[in-house]
């Protein structure tokens, strides 16, 4: 990895590599550049009012800030050598107090579309034995900030059309309110006609896309979260004495056992 | 008579070259103002160390405010600068970075520090393509050894061909491979393509203050005196969070944690950070006084004397400074009656792919983040088949490689529908605990030669937020990295088809398609070449101005070309042997 990681594709299962990524959103920003302050505290207002009205949703997980980052990092680690925030920073887009870090859009989804999106989610990452529901760890808050991304008005769009699509359907097929109220099996009858692009009728390409998006926006939503790093068995992100080297039994499943370690 | 200066030299600009300079000239007993345009970083205070995805706007993801992510040591900089604007000729395609910042881009780069080999330094006459540079490799390797004892360097002796060995005690342990990288040095073995320990710029232990800044400064006790200190206060790495986001217990080479602490420690430096120079100054027998800058928190135009001036502001914006420093006397921009300023610009030839290794699925939990870069890499192979004309392109690439159970950031399992049809619920859940750990990437980094059409001018049309004249850049790859690229992502396809592996990228059918932006792999260097002719270069072998006895450039600018080996390390070396002539002229009251 060199300080230019251009490569194509999709990261998958990766740190955020650079590439082609999502332009990222222009903050409000006061008349000087820098970001609003009151736009910002207006974001984590409504990130933790959406927590309280969505189930399972933790109140302010949009807005982040230095206590989610100093209990994260105090939980993995065990120790916090970081100042609460950063004096030095501009809080500007390209100069964020990487030490506090805020969201500073506001967020645009409605309460009944962030029910929706809730329920699309656990059905896509659903609770089981090893980890919680998307909704359990904010990945409903997640697809919102991705949405309300000031850049992102396309993948709204996209998110909105198919929210409506699958509300649309589940009355017209099952007589239902909408996709939330349906059962599970209901729910996945109609999934499975848009789960993948080539497999999708000509007709539901769209919505195949826009299943593809969401998949994708709960995915990172999801495995990012602490409780998504430990059910992929991440054990790093801690200091450690030494570096040893896969132990034995990663060497023996790899077929390399007794290989050179020099 | 001429008023004495207050200073005997002026650094502009504080990243790899302006660092080194400032630290030699500044232990040598010499008075040193550096020139910062970004803004004063301290990595000590403001490294995200350990901060999660989780907590960062979009999960870290790298948009045109931060193309390496939310977390990436990288303030006020990309291939775009807010106010910053320049220009790119029709049917070109260039991308320039800058970090506005203290340190420069040294606060995040990737670290990876290969040594030029002999071959490298005598490229033309190998096989008469390019430039011969002015000196050899055994001019250099003194200073190689210095600078990777400074700053410490974990990597291995191969003794392989134009891939030098370090003199003994001078690198560090290489870190343990990781199991992936284990799985691809067996089937490149059975492919006849080495997989050695990688040379990066991290320390797996700490340095010894007792010994080595004496190797170091033998006849220099001010030099010996701050390198120890400094020495003591730097970590080794705890194998955790990513060297990119800048590192606070200064286990990794950063100018803002190696070179400019000590460098002040001597109190011979000081350091202005907002300082965006935009000309070199002279005086009627056309020797360098000094510059002119903005002061970015005032907008006002400063000037600052001294005996010589150092540029090390990068490759690129040295070149602009040169040409927007016209005269009386230079007409044409200073240093230039060669005409050769902004010319014979190269940056790095990239291409790539991304895979699926079956092999790598479901392994048991261990921890791989390591030194968080490569522990492992693959150096050009290929040099006998070169020499030998069975290959249609005539210089070499090397092998980046990585992927593993790193920590899952923005884009995590996106993607995966070639590989589970699309599914969801249980079965993705499922599916993404099974493949976590199975993707690899594998990127080339080749040399590219320079050539007539990649150069960058004064463009006269436009001016950015400080009244300054912008650059214009001109880039066209030639078939020798067209053709390289086309490889590196065929050779790629068959080391992954080795493994059991399948692409989930798509190998280019032209090496156009392949290759990366002129640029993209910010290795650009060039652009005030170094020669021995004053008629066909820039400057001397000790980044020397022919035409300014007092003006030096020591970033990239003076590379005659552009090897497979990532170029900070040679910047550094080479800004070692420039400074430590400066020092000596200066006491001998040749110049300034």
């Amino acid at each position: 990895m060199s300080e230019e990681r251009g490569r194509r594709g999709k990261a998958l299962g990766t740190d955020p590599g650079p590439g082609p990524a999502p332009e990222s959103a222009p903050a409000p920003r006061e008349p000087d550049g820098t970001i609003t302050r009151r736009g910002a505290l207006k974001v984590i207002a409504a990130g933790a009012a959406l927590g309280a009205t969505v189930p399972g949703c933790s109140p302010g997980e949009s807005g982040g800030g230095a206590a989610g980052a100093d209990a994260a990092h105090t939980e993995l680690s065990g120790f916090n050598p970081l100042p609460p925030s950063n004096p030095l920073a501009a809080g500007t887009p390209t100069d964020p107090d990487m030490l506090a870090p805020i969201v500073p859009w506001e967020m645009v989804l409605t309460d009944e579309e962030m029910h929706y999106v809730a329920a699309l989610a656990d059905v896509i990452i659903p609770a089981d034995d090893r980890s919680p529901a998307a909704s359990a760890v904010g990945v409903p808050d997640y697809v919102n900030e991705f949405v309300s991304a000031p850049a992102h008005t396309e993948q709204l769009t996209q998110l909105r059309g198919g929210l409506a699509w699958l509300n649309r359907t589940a009355r017209d097929r099952f007589g239902a309110a909408d996709f939330p109220a349906l059962t599970t099996a209901q729910q996945h009858e109609i999934c499975d006609e848009i789960r993948f692009e080539p497999d999708a009728a000509d007709h539901l390409k769209p919505q195949a896309r826009f299943f593809d998006a969401f998949r994708d926006m709960c995915s990172t939503g999801f495995w990012t979260t602490e409780e998504g790093m430990r059910d992929l068995g991440y054990m790093g992100n801690v200091p450690l004495p030494s570096f040893d080297g896969p132990p034995p039994e990663v060497l023996e499943q790899l077929g390399l056992a007794g290989e050179d370690l020099v | 008579m001429r008023q004495s200066p207050e200073y005997d030299a002026i650094v502009v600009g504080s990243g790899a070259g302006g660092g080194i300079a400032a630290f030699i000239l500044a232990t040598s007993g010499l008075r040193v103002l550096l020139l910062e345009a970004g803004r004063h970083y301290d990595p000590l205070r403001e490294t995200p160390m350990f901060q999660l995805p989780k907590d960062a706007p979009l999960r870290g993801a790298g948009g045109s405010d931060k193309p390496f992510g939310f977390y990436d040591a990288t303030v006020d900089g990309g291939w775009q600068v807010p106010g910053e604007p320049y220009s790119v000729a029709d049917g070109s395609e260039f991308m320039w970075w800058r970090s506005r910042m203290l340190g420069g881009r040294t606060n995040h780069w990737g670290r990876i520090s290969l040594r030029m080999g002999e071959y490298d330094f005598k490229p033309r006459s190998r096989d008469g393509l390019g430039f011969d540079w002015p000196m050899s490799y055994d001019d250099l390797a003194p200073y190689y050894d210095k600078t990777e004892l400074l700053i410490g360097v974990y990597g291995s002796n191969e003794g392989l061909e134009n891939t030098p060995n370090s003199s003994p005690g001078v690198l560090q342990p290489p870190p343990k491979p990781r199991g992936y990288e284990l799985l691809t040095r067996k089937a490149c073995r059975r492919m006849g393509i080495p997989v050695i320990p990688a040379h990066l710029a991290i320390m797996t232990q700490t340095q010894d203050p007792e010994r080595l800044p004496g190797d170091l400064f033998p006849d220099n006790e001010l030099a010996r005196r701050v390198t120890a200190d400094s020495m003591r206060g730097r970590a080794a790495c705890y194998w955790a969070t990513p060297c990119g986001r800048g590192c606070s217990i200064r286990a990794n080479f950063q100018s803002t944690t190696v070179l400019l602490p000590p460098a002040l420690a001597t109190g011979n430096l000081d350091i202005r950070t907002d300082a965006m120079v935009r000309e070199v100054t002279v005086d009627a027998q056309g020797r360098a006084t000094g510059v002119h800058y903005i002061d970015r928190t005032t907008l006002l135009d400063e000037f600052a004397g001294a005996r010589v001036v150092v540029l090390a502001a990068s490759a690129c914006e040295s070149a602009r400074i040169l040409l927007n420093s016209t005269s009386g006397l230079f007409p044409d921009g200073l240093a230039n009656s060669s005409g050769l300023v902004g010319r014979y610009l190269m940056d790095t030839v990239g291409a790539g792919v991304y895979s699926h290794i079956p092999a790598l699925q479901a392994l048991p939990p261990h921890n791989e983040d390591g030194s968080s870069a490569m522990h492992m890499y693959m150096p050009w192979w290929l040099y006998g088949e070169q020499l030998a004309g069975r290959l249609d392109f005539p210089r070499g690439y090397h092998i980046e490689f990585g992927g593993g159970r790193r920590m899952p950031g923005f884009g995590a399992f996106g993607g995966l529908e070639p590989l589970t049809g699309g599914t969801y619920g249980q079965q993705f859940k499922d599916d993404c605990r099974r493949y976590y750990g199975s993707f690899l990437f594998f990127d080339g980094r080749g040399e590219m030669i320079p050539n007539e059409d990649c150069y960058c001018e004064i463009d006269p049309d436009k001016v950015d937020r400080y009244g300054i004249p912008v650059l214009k850049f001109h880039w066209k790859w030639a078939d020798h990295e067209l053709n390289q690229a086309l490889h590196m992502q065929r050779t790629f396809a068959e080391i992954v088809d080795e493994m059991g592996g399948q692409l989930l990228s798509t190998v280019a059918s032209s090496g156009a398609d392949a290759i990366s932006k002129g640029g993209q792999i910010i290795h650009e260097v060039g652009g005030a070449m170094m020669g021995d002719n004053p008629r066909t270069s820039v400057l001397n072998q000790y980044c020397q101005s022919w035409d300014v006895p007092n003006l030096f450039v020591t970033d990239g600018a003076p590379f005659v070309s552009n090897a497979d080996k990532n170029p900070t390390l040679s910047i550094m070396a080479i800004a070692w042997r420039a400074s430590d002539y400066i020092v000596e002229q200066l006491g001998q009251r040749s110049i300034g």
